[in-house]
This record gives C-alpha cells, sequence and structure tokens, in this order.
C-alpha cells in the first residue's frame, strides 16, 4: 500500500481502536480529549513519515505516539489528572505512570465495552448510531451526516446532546453485569441492525456509502462474535442475515444507481462467498432459548438466496413470517407475508388476507395489490397503481411504479 | 382498542393426537395466529401441553390429568386486539381448535386494572 492510501487505511482502522483504549481511560466523559489525541496522532504521522518514511509496524508507532500524547496531557492537566487518578480503581501509581494497554485484547474489549455504552438505552437509537460511527468506525461528522442525509449542524448537535445525557446517566464504559447482559446485547444488536439497514434500504443513489455502513455494521458484529460473553446465537443470527443481504448488494442497483427488484436480479452478482459465510453464521444461529427476530429473518433470508421458486421455498418464508409477526409487527412484514402466502397457496387467498391489512396509506400496500391482482382484474391493477403514486413519498419511488404503468 | 383472550375449549380431550393430525392442524393454527398477527392485532398467546399434566384440588391434591373425572380440558389460549367482542369472535372463527366437531373457543375480554 502506498503512503497516500495507507493513512486513511489506518486511520478507518486505528483512529477508533485508540480512541476506545483512551476513553476507557478517561471515562466517557472526556470523550473528546480522547478523540483530540487520537486525531493528534494522526496529523504527526502525516507531518514526519513523508519526510522519515513509513515506519516498519504502522500500528505500533501510532500506538506509542498515541501513548506519548496521553501521557504529555495528563502530566499538562494535573486537574484532569488527579480526577482521572481518582477513578482508577488501584491508584498507587499516579496517572502519568500508568500503562496505557494497547494490546490487541485490551483494544477489542474497550471497544467492545464502547460499544454497550453507545448503545444506551437512554439515548435516542439515531444518536447511538451517530456516535457508533464517530467513535467505533472513525467516521468523519460530514459522512455521517451524509449517511442520514442531514447536515453538519444536526449531527453535532445530536451527538453533543447524547453525550450530555450518557454523562448524566452516568453510563460507564464497561461489560454490563451477567444479569444485565441479555437485554443489553440486545439493544446493541438492534443498533447494529438499524445502521446496517440505514446503509441497505436507504434511498440514495450513492452506493459507496451505502455499502461503508452495511460493511461497518458487519464489523462491529465481527466485534461482538470474538468475545465469548457477546458470542450468543442471536447474534450470529445477526451476522448471518447481513452476510445474506449484503450478498445481494451489487445485484440490488442498477449503473444508475436505481433499485432491481429481486426477481430481475442478475444472480451471477451475488456474492457467492457471503452467501456462505451467512449459511455458516446460521448454522451457530440455532438453538438458545429463545428465537431472536433476527434468526427468522436470517432464515427468511437464506430462503431467498435460492432462486428457484418451490413450494417448500414459499411454505417456509410463509411460516417463518408467520413467527416473525409474532414477535415483532411491522407492515413491512405484513405485506411480505402476504406476497409469501400468494406464492404459497395462490392469489385468491392472499387478495383475502391483503384486505384484512388495514395499511390503506401505505404505497407498497397498493403496489402489492396491484401485483396480485395482475390476470385476474385489470382495472383494479390500475387503480392501485394509481392509489401507490399518490401515496409514495420519494422520486425513485413514484418513477418505478410510473414504470409499472407504462407497461401495462 | 380493547384485547380478548381466546380460549380453545376442548370437551373431550384424550390427549392422544397422531402427529398427522397435528401437524395439520399446526399448519392451520400457525396461518391463522399469522394472520391476526399480519394486521397488529396479536397481543400473546401460547399452546398448552398435554404430557405430565397435573390437576390440583381443593385440600392441595394433586393427580395427574386433566383427563379422569373432567373431561373437558384448554388446548391453549391467544390474546388479541379488538374493537369488541364480535370483531374477536370474527377472528376466532380461524382458530384450528374448531375443526374438531364439539370443540369451542371462548372470547373473553381482558380484564383491565389501569
Amino acid at each position: 500500500m502506498t503512503e497516500p492510501e495507507l493513512i486513511p487505511h489506518l486511520f478507518r482502522t486505528e483512529y477508533s481502536r485508540i480512541t476506545a483504549v483512551l476513553s476507557k481511560i478517561f471515562g466517557l466523559d472526556n470523550v473528546e480529549i480522547a478523540e483530540d489525541i487520537a486525531s493528534e496522532t494522526f496529523l504527526t504521522a502525516v507531518e514526519t513519515w513523508p519526510y522519515k518514511g513509513i515506519p516498519a509496524n504502522p500500528p505500533a508507532w501510532l500506538y506509542t505516539v498515541a501513548k506519548n500524547k496521553a501521557k504529555n496531557y495528563l502530566k499538562h492537566h494535573k486537574v484532569f489528572s488527579e480526577k482521572i487518578e481518582s477513578q482508577i480503581k488501584h491508584n498507587l501509581i499516579s496517572a502519568e505512570e500508568m500503562e496505557i494497554d494497547l494490546s490487541e485484547k485490551n483494544i477489542s474489549d474497550s471497544q467492545l465495552q464502547m460499544l454497550f455504552a453507545i448503545c444506551h438505552p437512554a439515548i435516542s437509537p439515531e444518536s447511538q448510531i451517530s456516535l457508533a460511527l464517530r467513535i467505533l468506525c472513525g467516521f468523519g461528522i460530514d459522512e455521517i451526516a451524509d449517511a442520514f442525509l442531514t447536515n453538519k449542524e444536526t449531527i453535532n448537535k445530536r451527538m453533543f446532546r447524547a453525550k450530555e445525557k450518557l454523562r448524566n446517566e452516568k453510563v460507564a464504559i464497561a461489560f454490563p453485569g451477567n444479569h444485565e447482559i441479555e437485554n443489553r446485547l440486545e439493544n446493541v444488536l438492534r443498533t447494529i441492525y438499524l445502521l446496517f439497514s440505514e446503509g441497505y434500504y436507504s434511498e440514495r443513489e450513492d452506493t459507496v456509502i451505502r455499502k461503508e455502513l452495511c460493511l461497518e455494521a458487519m464489523k462491529l458484529t465481527y466485534l461482538l462474535l470474538e468475545n465469548e460473553l457477546t458470542n450468543r446465537p442471536s447474534t450470529n443470527a445477526l451476522m448471518a442475515l447481513m452476510c445474506f443481504h449484503a450478498s445481494r448488494l451489487d445485484a440490488r442497483r442498477d449503473e444508475n444507481g436505481e433499485m432491481i427488484l429481486y426477481k430481475d436480479q442478475d444472480i451471477s452478482l451475488w456474492n457467492t462467498e457471503l452467501i456462505e459465510k451467512g449459511n455458516f453464521f446460521l448454522q451457530k444461529a440455532f438453538g438458545g432459548n429463545s428465537t431472536s427476530k433476527y434468526y427468522l429473518e436470517a432464515c427468511i433470508a437464506y430462503w431467498h438466496t435460492l432462486k428457484e421458486d418451490s413450494k417448500e421455498k414459499w411454505e417456509s418464508i410463509l411460516q417463518l413470517y408467520n413467527f416473525l409477526l409474532q414477535i415483532e409487527y411491522s407492515p413491512m412484514a405484513a405485506l411480505n407475508r402476504t406476497f409469501a402466502l400468494s406464492k404459497a397457496r395462490g392469489k385468491k387467498e392472499a387478495i383475502m388476507e391483503a384486505e384484512k391489512l388495514n395499511l390503506d396509506q401505505n404505497h407498497f400496500y397498493f403496489i402489492l395489490l396491484s401485483e396480485l391482482y395482475k390476470d385476474i382484474d385489470n382495472e383494479k391493477v390500475k387503480l392501485n397503481l394509481k392509489k401507490a403514486l399518490a401515496f409514495a413519498k420519494t422520486k425513485a419511488e413514484r418513477k418505478a411504479i410510473q414504470k409499472k404503468m407504462y407497461s401495462l | 382498542m380493547k384485547e380478548f383472550a381466546l380460549i380453545f375449549r376442548h370437551p373431550n380431550a384424550t390427549g392422544k393426537v397422531s402427529p398427522e393430525q397435528m401437524q395439520q392442524w399446526m399448519k392451520i393454527q400457525n396461518d391463522w395466529v399469522g394472520s391476526i398477527a399480519a394486521q397488529n392485532k396479536f397481543v400473546s398467546g401460547t399452546g398448552l401441553l398435554f404430557d405430565d399434566a397435573k390437576v390440583v384440588h381443593h385440600k392441595g391434591i394433586v393427580t395427574n390429568g386433566p383427563f379422569g373425572e373432567i373431561k373437558e380440558t384448554l388446548g391453549g389460549f391467544i390474546i388479541v386486539k379488538a374493537e369488541n367482542a364480535e370483531e374477536a369472535a370474527e377472528i376466532a372463527k380461524g382458530a384450528a381448535v374448531l375443526v374438531g366437531d364439539g370443540n369451542t373457543v371462548e372470547v373473553r375480554e381482558i380484564l383491565r386494572t389501569r
């Protein structure tokens, strides 16, 4: 890797690792200080490497510099270090002499503990995602604003408020206790799932950002899988789900960034390696005392990796949606269940069920109805597409519906 | 929205069902519950196993049951959201238990303490 590529690459991986370890020492109140030290470390790298050459082990070099900077900071901010010292449990040593542990194990533990701290139910899901992207994924404020289709000020404000809230709640960078871990892990998984969905279902045309969000979500899940405390069936289920979905990332959009429906996708663009990984994690996801929603969704996604239609496929998908909806209702799952019903039992039965859904503000509902009425009642196809057009929210959606209308 | 318990009653339960029959019922039941859930009207519910069932009597006497002197038993229940008892009864019509002649679904509104 050449130097211009190396620093951004290292930044993505090492920035968050340094920040996590330092924040763990300084406390969640002082994440900004940890972030500043991590940023300065990279600044030093940018300033010195062009002249002195790239060090033999760049991450080790960064860690040494970060350690020195952290110690310097503590030396020059006596009040701060005294505060830190009082927080360190075995404070026989001064903050300056304290060992800053940048071993592989401590890095991943710190990142994981940070993940738990950030994914705290006290703050909103958007704030959790923003903080995770900033602190754990090394995203810039610009990039986060871009991901949420908003501006820098909004993100800055959101993060400021979230940090304040975490401070008031006295949230610590630590693993939750044993009796708590199940619940807290559920919240962490939910945040990661939202982060992934933000990338996967985003309306934006920029494929690079979408892919990156998906990738970051998978990296965070990987972190959870590497620790036995958090390597649970539901964590594996989430990973399987993301692998299956991600396997179709390249097939879902054409070169203009427009959505390609599942049934029209080019299978040769599906990533078989990710599908195999998905299968691997799905096997590990089985078990535990309760079936997680991620497990059911992963099973549904598994069936979608088999392109060929079969009675068994749609019957299985239908049953999975039956259970998924009992765990958690969502309009999308209700519509997908009805679609699976039409494939497994025929359109007549599906239309009867669709009538009961009570989703008559939802454009996807009318698109589904128009599909179900195809070859049965052409007038109803047209009528439902018209309704869908009226409720569509984005330009891309309207365009797709109009395309269907013209093809009638 | 009110909540109603739909209780599945078997007047002549023997506890003996063939696996095929069981599978057939399960499928009807799953589709029925799935349909209720797809309408966002499912609250909770469960089937009840016959294996190891007990009946506790007055003065703490415990018998294996519920087969014996009482033939009638419960097969399970679900709780649904509905505007009124009529709607709840309409929903109940799809329950798998009703495939068996003589079986019934009892519809009872859930008492709210708040």
